[in-house]
């Protein structure tokens, strides 16, 4: 099949299909205009019983106006039911629809504002609040009562069983999830262990071009272990400005950060890497997309801008004699959003 | 005739129900349109219910991983959750299930617009005071439950934005001082992404447990509504001890039976016609992916602008991280909102009105300066939030620079309740001096001189 021929069938089949769909919309529009003028009130009181009585007519008028409609809105119905089976495509399903329903809305308009009785009415509101009727309640609630004699006995005896009942109904709600305390703060990494790729293949420090970003995980490890991920970039290493205990941990300008925000556990996938001169009052920093948390990569992952009230946690990097990239020790901080026991 | 009056006789001999069915047809309905705010609600949520009764004849609340085989081409052989995989599958290979998926999506949107604009009506007419002050705390009730049950909602399918919401909700529970870790840990069944069990507390507060008490409750407001009848705006033969307007049967039914369509009409023609949440273009979640420019159902916009706004500041003691930061803005700021909203018809007895008498007639917004000035204040402080929520769109759309719309909207979050507060004070006692109604125009009578000369009056 040549090329064009698909194309020139979907754009006659395309053309088609919107011719259809314009005849759809403009029947649709004349619908509307026609209910709209029927429904516009004659007068400022045509509504109102107390207006003019309408010419004759004009409630057999409105019987087959709204008979029509309903018998549209049958047909309609029955339009969504035939593409429902021959060609269920979304868009004509729900115009079909939206129209079976649109017209069931404008017959129920027009009959409830031209063939039923339109009355208002005025009707006495209830008062609530009788203080007999209160004060009696009160007093029948008290003469349940009125043979316990021990009453701050029962009391308490109540409120124990109370407090009792409680706890046994609440207790089971532990069985929600272990106390996982410390999960909460286990990363994978380790000195020695690989960086690998999404595929397992482990990253060389060759493969981390300067300006790039790319995404690693510990080796043998589940991708989807929050402590796993780390992005993993290359700046010139005259323009490190690391801790002084942090010195070596970014071998040839090659850094590594935990992936996940220190704010909120979203996943840090901008990289702000400014090129031109005139863009470079600011350093290469890793953006998080989900509240712009902004970590300067050259300082350690100081929080440069944003509500994240850590630093990015650093992995201390290595290079191996194969060229590929180890952690040469822990991450520098927990990972992860922050709670009670991170401690600092 | 004598049909209905044999089913009326059979239901009567049993069960007593003439009186009750004569109760509810000569029930009488005041006229305005603000008053159908609350039906569009409650209709959205019965198009909420039938498609999502739908849907979960189809989608499988499971993280478990599989190869998907579906007709959508670009996902073909790639490994994803079940629960993403059966999404896209009733989204593609069931008949008609996209066309259900959008109309579920678009009216959860339309609920919880309804919901927040009828709340407004509430606040700014009054309708809150006694004897309706339960009512109202029911109402304040159902909004926090209608955007927790947005957010689960749109949560379920796992699809890259929904994984990227619970991450941050996730945190957000990790940040609750002192509980938040272990509470946190027990609710996902472990760490974030957490367990496959998970995804089943999740649909199971979606489709059962979060729908049950929304039904309850509506059902609870709707009969005290009956029990109290509906309020009225001040008009001719309008007091507070009756009710001018239309009797349920047959015109209100009718009119109200012709909204529920109209309200189903443009659900279900939005959901053929227009996309929304098209999943298998986010593709599949993973906790070491993000995408830039991702935006929440509208409903949560002010949550994530509030996380956006604060300052990163976390508070500390003896090592530990008392405070976490997504606690400001995830927990903190909407409790406060929620505190106020609950508290609106004891501050308005206490210091706005300053009275505790019932009332039946609604205030005009402008019949009280003061109240409709503070409630256009919180709303402006609210809604400058929602705004911050979306600067990131502003950077795409317009090109300011984030960092600057940050600070502007926290500035703004400061300013605008002071200004809006003062100018709506303005207006409001402008308006009710001059009697002028911003949207009927000018009333009142019209001296006119006739063809002979003469003059004579004419009511407008």
């Amino acid at each position: 099949m040549s090329p064009e021929e698909p194309a020139g069938g979907s754009r006659e089949e395309s053309s088609r299909e919107g011719r259809r769909r314009r005849r759809l919309w403009t029947l649709l529009a004349a619908l509307a205009l026609a209910a709209s003028r029927v429904l516009r009130p004659r007068g400022s009181r045509a509504r109102s019983d107390r207006g003019p009585a309408p010419p004759v007519g004009a409630e057999e008028r409105a019987e087959r106006l709204v008979a029509a409609l309903l018998l549209l809105t049958a047909l309609s119905g029955a339009g969504f039911v035939t593409l429902f089976v021959l060609h269920p495509d979304t868009q004509l399903l729900g115009a079909t629809l939206g129209a079976c329903l649109a017209l069931l809305a404008l017959a129920l308009a027009v009959a409830s504002s031209r063939l039923v009785v339109s009355e208002t009415k005025v009707e006495q509101r209830p008062m609530p609040g009788d203080p007999m009727e209160a004060r009696q309640a009160a007093e029948s609630v008290q003469a349940g009562g009125q043979r316990v004699t021990r009453r701050r006995l029962l009391g308490g005896a109540v409120g124990a069983a109370g407090a009792g009942l409680a706890a046994a109904v609440v207790v089971p709600v532990a069985a929600l999830g272990p106390g996982l305390e410390d999960q909460l703060s286990h990363t994978p990494w380790r000195a020695g262990r690989r960086l690998v790729d999404a595929e397992g293949a482990a990253v060389l420090a060759a493969d981390v071009n300067p300006g790039g970003f790319l995404t690693a995980f510990a080796e043998g490890v589940d991708q989807e272990q929050l402590g796993s991920p780390v992005a993993v970039v290359r700046v010139d290493p005259a323009s490190l400005r690391l801790p002084a205990a942090r010195a070596g941990w970014a071998p040839e300008g090659i850094l590594a950060y935990s992936k996940i925000c220190t704010h909120a556990a979203c996943a840090i996938s901008l990289y702000r890497s400014p090129l031109s001169p005139s863009t470079q009052a600011r350093g290469p920093a890793l953006v998080c997309p989900c509240h712009y948390s902004t970590f300067d990569v050259l300082q350690g992952g100081r929080v440069e801008f944003g509500p994240a009230g850590r630093p990015l946690p650093q992995l201390p990097l290595m290079v191996d004699a194969a060229g590929a990239l180890r952690a040469a020790g822990p991450l520098s901080e927990p990972v992860g959003p922050a709670w009670w026991g991170d401690r600092r | 005739m004598s049909g209905s009056e044999d089913v009326m006789r059979f239901l009567d001999e049993r069960l007593g129900a003439g009186r009750a069915v004569r109760f509810v047809l000569d029930y009488v309905f005041p006229d305005h349109w603000s008053f159908l705010l609350g039906e569009i609600a409650l209709y959205s949520f019965v198009v909420l219910v039938a498609t999502g009764t739908f849907l979960a004849l189809f989608f499988t609340p499971d993280t478990a991983p599989l190869i998907y085989h579906g007709s959508y081409a670009p996902l073909r052989g790639a490994q994803i959750s079940a629960a993403y995989d059966s999404t896209v599958r009733l989204s593609y290979d069931v008949k008609g299930g996209l066309l259900m998926r959008q109309t579920h999506h678009w009216a959860a949107l339309v609920f919880v617009a309804a919901v927040t604009v009828h709340l407004l009506r509430i606040i700014f007419t009054g309708a809150f005071r006694k004897p309706r002050e339960i009512n109202y705390v029911i109402g304040v009730t159902m909004l926090a439950l209608a955007m927790l049950e947005g957010f689960a909602g749109y949560s379920l399918p796992d699809d890259l934005l929904s994984g990227m919401g619970l991450a941050i909700a996730w945190s957000v529970a990790m940040s609750i001082p002192l509980v938040g870790g272990p509470f946190a840990t027990a609710l996902w069944g472990g760490r974030f992404p957490g367990t496959s069990v998970f995804e089943s507390r999740l649909f199971i507060a979606h489709v059962f447990v979060i729908p049950v008490l929304l039904a309850a409750l509506i059902t609870i407001h709707l009969a005290m509504i009956m029990i109290q009848r509906h309020t009225q705006f001040p008009g001719s033969g309008r007091r507070e001890d009756n009710v001018v307007g239309t009797p349920l049967w047959p015109s209100y039914a009718l009119r109200s039976l012709g909204l529920f369509a109209s309200v189903a009409a443009v659900l279900v023609a939005m959901g053929g016609l227009v996309q929304i949440n098209p999943v298998w273009l986010w593709g599949p979640y993973h906790l070491y992916v993000g995408t830039n420019g991702a935006q929440p159902d509208w409903y949560l916009g002010w949550l994530i602008g509030a996380l956006r706004m604060m300052p990163n500041l976390e508070i500390h003691v003896f090592g530990h991280t008392l405070v976490p930061n997504p606690f400001f803005g995830g927990v903190l700021f909407p409790s406060v909102v929620f505190m106020v909203l609950y508290a609106v018809p004891w501050i308005d007895r206490r210091f706005i009105s300053r009275e505790a008498a019932p009332h039946h007639l609604l205030d005009r917004p402008r019949d009280n300066p003061l109240r409709t000035a503070l409630a256009a204040a919180g709303f402006s402080a609210v809604a400058v939030v929602f705004a911050a929520g979306s600067a990131d769109r502003l950077f795409f759309q317009f090109g300011f620079g984030y960092e600057g719309a940050i600070w502007f909207f926290r500035g703004a979050f400061l300013v605008a309740p002071v200004v809006v507060f003062v100018l709506t004070r303005m207006i409001c006692v402008e308006l009710r001096r001059s009697g002028r109604h911003p949207l009927r125009g000018w009333s009142g009578s019209v001296l006119a001189r006739t063809r002979r000369g003469g003059f004579q009056t004419i009511d407008r």
